[in-house]
């Protein structure tokens, strides 16, 4: 550590020019120092590194792990021809829209309205109980699910059926499952967002006549409507990516049923050692991560000025 | 009447959706006290603590939750040393680029970690990295930083810069003042930082699992994995068990951070820049 030896700013005093100057930049890059490093060696680093392998046909076993070559876009022409990258890619489309876009982000919602002037206890118990499904570590979340849709499991005995849902319906399992975990960022989202309407608002429009549904359409939805937005975006975004749930949980099976685009990327990369390809899979993730990001900044941007 | 029948109505549905969550979560903890526990959900009236017993070996839960401890403990540790440091300079000085600085670090914030991990095995395996648990801390720290600068800046714009004041009088550096006025002041923000961190990591499951190469070296979220990709369909209940005694310390932590955290979700709508 560096910085905790660094001598104090006030010892080093002298009059204008050099030193002066030197000093002004040492306030804020010694403390900034550390962070910066590490953002560039381990994050911008990377990202860098990947852009570069994504036009080699670099791997890690074979010829090509010694001496890659350089090739192009030959990545990216194979990328949109590859009928499992696109099946892996409207898979995650399904998935996204599925469990948070739909999923998460209604269910949040609805449980946040339904929970304003409830007692304090069906509070505590309801934010309990999906709150605990999302604090889980994803591997662990996949094993309730596991044994939730085995064949006898808790869900067919509660419906009275015998289904294997991993095989006849893994994309729902997954999109489910994922509902049942993310749910709660949302609903303390439009708890914190809830919150901040104005009662009396609400209220002028009840005394005015509006029915219920009224006041939530034309009322308490506009005013959080930033909030719905963000959420949208900040849950796309984690869902996007997600890996964990699915790999336990399906492994992106039956066949490939349920390999979205991150499954895909780890099968090429980590399975198959092809890292100049999985390197273009990463980057069109990180592209489309990118983008969703931009639209996240912009709402916080407009909300500040 | 009518206000009565909506508010029962809304009650009726808290109680389906609470259940609906409690699901999944039934068998795993029926299961983990059931001896015979199998995927087939058939509770018997059987109790005993043999599934617990049996998971509590060095190779199957001691040393993986010990990888655990170490690897999130020293990622949360790092992490609030570094970003607490950085968020000094953008809490307390007027610099030209901060607002930039501020909102590409948000922007890193949503950006994919699973598809870094692909150049980063590379990069890894290309500097003889790969199955480096302190190179993975390394990495894992990078990872938390955006957020926690973002946290760590925003708790410490409220320790009123009038605090230092007094102690730049009595000729403190920012070293000095960071670490005896700012730091205790803001020791709510810090633990929060850390615990969030923490928890995050302690559930990271991919990151070990394509950087790490022995088991010896795995968090308890590749061993539980493994664990139940080999046993699940016929050791149900040990399974449970394991998933029990790995989520409380996450749970635990939450539960401890839970007051303070409440607060900090209004930053999907109005972040401060």
């Amino acid at each position: 550590m560096t910085v905790a030896t660094a001598p104090s700013p006030s010892v080093t005093g002298s009059p204008a020019g050099g030193p002066s100057r030197r000093r002004r930049v040492l306030r804020w890059l010694l403390p900034l120092g550390p962070a910066l490093v590490l953002l560039a060696i381990f994050l911008a680093g990377p990202i860098l590194w990947s852009v570069y392998i994504a036009f080699t046909n670099e791997t890690l076993t074979g010829s090509a792990s010694v001496n890659s070559q350089f090739v192009g876009v030959a990545n990216f022409v194979k990328l949109f021809g590859d009928p499992n990258f696109i099946n892996s890619f409207l898979l995650t489309f399904i998935f996204v829209i599925g469990s948070a876009v739909i999923g998460q982000n209604t269910l949040g919602l609805i449980i946040a309205l339904l929970m304003r002037g409830r007692g304090r206890v069906t509070r505590s118990v309801v934010n309990g109980v999906v709150i605990a499904a999302w604090v889980m570590p994803e591997v662990v979340a996949a094993a309730c699910w596991f044994s939730f849709l085995a064949e006898d499991g808790t869900l067919n005995t509660v419906l009275g059926v015998s289904q294997e849902w991993l095989y006849t319906a893994p994309m729902l399992a997954v999109i489910l499952a994922n509902v049942w975990r993310g749910t709660a960022f949302s609903m303390l989202v439009y708890s914190a967002a809830l919150s901040e309407v104005p009662a009396d608002l609400v209220e002028a429009a009840a005394v005015d006549g509006a029915s219920p549904a009224r006041r939530l359409l034309h009322i308490t939805l506009p005013l959080i409507r930033r909030s719905i937005m963000a959420n949208l975006m900040l849950i796309t975004l984690q869902t996007l990516a997600s890996f964990g749930l699915i790999y336990a949980l399906t492994g992106g099976g039956p066949g490939t049923a349920s390999q979205t685009t991150p499954l895909y990327m780890y099968e090429q990369a980590f399975r198959y050692f092809e890292i100049g390809y999985g390197s273009a899979i990463a980057l069109v993730m990180l592209v489309i991560g990118a983008l969703f990001s931009l639209v996240y900044l912009r709402l916080i941007k407009t909300e500040d000025a | 009447m009518t206000r009565l029948a909506a508010r029962g109505a809304a009650n009726l549905s808290l109680l389906v959706i609470a259940l609906a969550f409690v699901g999944p979560f039934l068998w795993v903890v029926i299961a983990s006290v059931q001896p015979e526990a199998t995927l087939a959900a058939t509770p018997t009236l059987a109790f005993s603590l043999d599934n617990f017993t049996a998971v509590l070996t060095w190779e199957t839960i001691i040393l993986p939750m010990i990888n655990s401890v170490v690897i999130s403990g020293s990622t949360a540790i790092l992490t609030v040393l570094v970003a607490g440091l950085a968020a000094y300079p953008l809490s307390r000085y007027q610099l030209r680029y901060r607002r930039h600085f501020m909102l590409t670090l948000l922007f890193t914030t949503g950006l994919p970690v699973t598809a870094i991990l692909v150049p980063v095995y590379a990069m890894f395996f290309r500097f003889n990295l790969y199955g480096s648990v302190p190179a993975m801390v390394l990495f894992l720290t990078a990872s938390s930083l955006p957020f926690s600068i973002w946290m760590m800046k925003n708790f410490m714009d409220g320790v009123p810069i009038s605090l230092e004041e007094a102690a730049w009088v009595d000729g403190a550096g920012w070293v000095q003042s960071l670490r005896s006025v700012v730091g205790p002041l803001m020791a709510p923000g810090i633990s929060v930082v850390a615990i969030f961190v923490f928890v995050g990591q302690w559930g990271n499951f991919f990151a070990p699992f394509v950087l790490l190469d022995t088991p010896d070296k795995q968090p308890a979220a590749v061993t539980i994995y493994t664990f139940f990709s080999q046993y699940g369909q016929v050791a149900y209940g040990q399974l449970a068990a394991f998933s029990i005694l790995y989520t409380a310390p996450a749970v635990i932590l939450y539960v401890a951070v839970n007051k303070y955290l409440a607060g900090s979700f209004n930053f999907a709508g109005s972040v401060k820049g």
